[in-house]
């Protein structure tokens, strides 16, 4: 551990040493990586499920299982641990924790103690969806949990869920309220919220979100044990209550969540883009309005997870509008996104491959996502692979992504190594090639009819477009794994034997990377920071730099 | 400056310029969608408007995609000192990059918008002549009932030419009914019936599927939808009715 984390800069006091200190940490930088393997760890269960599904799926007929509830628990594990235990605790854990109090020059979060609890919250979350693949009555109700079905005892165990969601919800809420409070209150002296990274701008926007919505969804899911072990009717029609009622609720929280982990990795982009081009942001302010306004656009399209429900076609046409208007926010972002490369002066980094990829993804996921906006579209493509291929493009391809693009962005701050730029930018390339060979082909696919959640398609052998899609998408898997599988191992190697980091290696001005040292100390600055009048993330060109209090022991003696 | 602030609200107002081709397009296209489609079915009527949609977005991700690439090789960082340039925006220029965009893409929402709208009510309004079929959902079972008493499980057979609407309702968990040809999908429930019609316009037999997760078979929950001649669906009602059990039948079989 001691290669890991072991600088001591400063001579202040360092980074934790025995498995205890490890344990009970309150320093948000600790935090932070717990999150992160977390994060990693999830990641790799929910990618094996999705390597074995994918298996499964290389040809008509039984591949490697031909037991249904298996399949189907790969499939909700899958989709279940890849959301919360994957992507939100990357960006809402990982990202708000360790850089966001760093970025606003503040010496840790605002509740430190509340911080902890979230991370172990998180965790008890975690080990409990893993208990999820040993249990004989294993949940397989995916990660929606739709009744009727997650009502029956074909489900396996629904309180399990219930009780996963609840935990993990409330480990955002106490999140949300600690990053915003910190953002609100531990920025440092001179920095206004104009001059904020705009990284903590989304981090910020994506938890107020998170404190609107998480509430919605702990009650739709509490309520379905309601329904199942104590028989209330919530759900239940036959007693008065309605199934289309849990579908509200959960989209109601479910689609502002899409945003939750779209605006964080958009802020990531963000970063790694300015600094690479060395360049402003287009139209910073306007940026940041454009981010605040996914708050209320993203409140009121919950409906077109639900074209095909049954609901009235007034609300239908409605929200088919309502949808269309998250192109503007949207479309705002990726024109600041591209107009920060205008005139910019690019160096390809590697975390600026990464970051390249996701911005690449995101162009086809967004656009993809139009048509599936259009009620009477989605009709045709409800529940199909296009829409399986289109949020993949925009959460596991762009999103994952641009979550590793943060990781070699702030690894040099973590470990105080560089990881091989050779092996950073060829595991970025290998990761986008195998990505778009999964899920390029699987697009057309939806297009003939594939439906999601199937574990054969021998309905379909006739048809070549599906049955050569699945074999592409299968042959594309090897080249994502070998280069997933290649990056955790140049992590593993740059935290151990990588070459030794400056403070500063990527050129950056926010001040995680100007006023700290190689390995961020505990209190993250030697004395608390202030920012110059004038000073802003993104100017590299005549940026005043920032300054420090006096220490409080040298004064008298001078 | 009167002459400059003056030339600031015409430069602006053209950002409203392209509102006008896409409200043209609604007040045209709009009262035609209340008429008669003229035997336009509305799977024909979908891919048109998927074909559409589909140049539509890959014109603007072709020409985003182009203009990255372009800043991308001609900005690349030649020597070691540079500093990026971005030019200083007027606050003229900050709004005008926020109105004038969003007009473009709220053009092109409204754009799309009202292809949808045309589309879904051509897709919602079912015609007068529609033969009934009652279908039910189970786990993991499609059963159609039509309008003859005739019974089937797994397997519709429809009159070409004659448009079909389907009124569902599930006996256990959410399913969808998805007929891959009529490029349509309704979910089926318990406690709400639900409904969707198609027009059969072609002989030959098209796939069902089911599109909403439901349970361990979800995956082998497929049918058929099978189009045959007028004269077949005649010799098919007068073959499966003959065989329905009449009411005598069905009386002297519950007494033992």
């Amino acid at each position: 551990m001691s290669g890991f984390m072991g600088h001591e800069p400063d001579g202040r006091p360092g980074q934790p040493k025995t498995v205890k200190e490890w344990v009970f940490t309150l320093d948000h930088k600790v935090i932070g990586v717990w999150y992160l393997i977390g994060a990693i760890a999830s990641f790799i269960v929910a990618g094996l499920a999705a390597s074995a599904m994918r298996l499964e799926l290389g040809s008509v007929g039984p591949d490697i299982t031909d037991n249904g509830d298996i399949y189907n628990l790969w499939l909700t594990m899958h989709g279940a641990v890849m959301i919360l235990g994957f992507q939100i605790p990357a960006l809402l854990g990982f990202v708000a924790n360790w850089a966001v109090p760093i970025m606003v020059g503040g010496k840790d979060m605002a509740f430190p103690r509340v911080n902890a609890m979230s991370v172990w919250l998180l965790w008890s979350g975690i080990i409990m969806a893993l208990m999820n693949l040993v249990i004989p009555d294993s949940y397989n109700g995916m990660w929606t949990g739709y009744p009727p079905y997650s009502l029956t005892d074909a489900v396996g165990n629904t309180a399990l869920y219930s009780f996963i969601v609840i935990i993990l919800g409330m480990s955002s809420v106490f999140g949300a309220v600690n990053l915003a409070c910190t953002v609100a209150f531990m920025r440092c002296k001179g920095m206004g919220w104009f001059q904020m990274p705009l990284t903590v701008w989304c981090v910020f926007t994506a938890n107020v979100i998170q404190l609107i919505f998480v509430p919605v969804l702990a009650a739709s899911v509490l309520l379905l044990s309601l329904d199942k072990y104590l028989g209330f009717g919530f759900y239940n029609p036959e007693v008065g209550g309605d199934v289309l009622l849990y579908q509200n609720l959960f989209w109601f929280y479910s689609h502002p969540a899409v945003y939750v982990i779209l605006l964080p990795f958009m802020g990531i982009m963000f970063e790694i883009f300015a600094v690479s081009a060395r360049n402003d942001v287009f139209n910073y302010k306007a940026t940041v309005w454009s981010v605040i306004a996914f708050i209320p656009v993203s409140s009121d399209v919950w409906v077109h997870h639900a074209y095909v429900a049954g609901l009235p076609d007034w609300l239908r046409l409605l929200q088919t509008f309502t949808t269309l208007l998250i192109s503007l926010p949207f479309g705002l972002l990726m024109l600041s996104l591209t107009g920060t490369l205008f005139r910019g002066t690019i160096r390809y980094t590697g975390p600026m491959y990464w970051a390249i990829g996701a911005f690449m993804m995101l162009i086809i996921g967004a656009l993809t996502g139009i048509p599936n906006a259009l009620s009477a579209i989605d009709y045709g493509i409800s529940d199909s692979y296009v829409i399986m291929s289109h949020f993949h493009y925009v959460m596991a391809v762009s999103g994952g992504m641009a979550i590793f693009a943060g990781v070699f962005f702030w690894f040099p701050k973590l470990t105080g190594r560089l990881c091989s730029a050779a092996m950073t930018k060829l595991t970025a390339v290998g990761f986008f090639i195998g990505m778009n060979i999964v899920m390029g082909p699987l697009y057309f696919a939806g297009i003939e009819g594939m439906p999601r959640r199937y574990m054969d398609y021998a309905m379909f052998e006739n048809n070549a477009t599906i049955v050569d899609a699945q074999h592409w998408s299968t042959i594309g898997l090897y080249i994502t794994f070998v280069s997933a599988l290649l990056m955790i191992v140049t992590w593993l190697h740059g935290a151990i034997a990588g070459e030794k980091s400056s403070a500063n290696p990527w050129g950056a001005e926010s001040l995680e990377f100007t006023a700290t040292a190689v390995i961020p100390g505990q209190g993250n600055f030697p004395t608390p920071v202030i920012v110059p009048e004038g000073w802003h993330p993104y100017n590299f060109i005549d940026n005043p730099k920032p300054q420090f209090e006096p220490h409080p022991g040298t004064s008298g003696h001078h | 400056m009167k002459f400059k602030s003056l030339m600031h609200k015409v430069i602006g107002s053209l950002a409203l310029l392209p509102l006008i081709p896409s409200l043209a397009h609604a007040f045209q296209a709009a009262p035609a969608a209340r008429a008669d489609y003229n035997g336009w079915t509305p799977h024909e009527h979908w891919d048109e408007v998927w074909h559409e949609t589909m140049v539509d977005i890959t014109v603007i991700g072709v020409l985003f995609t182009l203009i990255t690439f372009a800043f991308m090789i001609i900005y690349r960082r030649k020597g070691h000192g540079e500093r990026g340039k971005l030019p200083k925006l007027s606050p003229q220029a900050k709004l005008g990059w926020v109105v004038l965009p969003c007009m473009l893409f709220l053009g092109d929402d409204l754009f799309l918008y009202v292809k949808g709208f045309d589309l879904h009510n051509h897709m919602r309004n079912v015609p007068t002549d529609a033969a009934e079929v009652k279908l039910t959902g189970s786990m993991w079972n499609w059963n159609y009932v039509d309008a003859n008493g005739i019974d089937t499980d797994n397997e519709l057979v429809v009159p070409v030419g004659k448009p079909v609407v389907l009124r569902m309702q599930s006996d256990d968990v959410l399913h969808s009914h998805y007929m891959n040809r009529y490029r349509l999908t309704e979910d089926l429930m318990p406690g709400r019936v639900t409904w969707e019609w198609f027009m059969p316009d072609q002989l030959g037999e098209s796939v069902v599927t089911c599109r909403e997760y439901c349970g361990t078979m979800h995956s082998g929950m497929y049918g058929t939808i099978n189009v045959v001649t007028q004269e077949e669906y005649d010799a098919y009602v007068a073959e499966q009715t003959a065989s329905i059990p009449t009411e005598a039948t069905v009386a002297s079989a519950a007494k033992f």
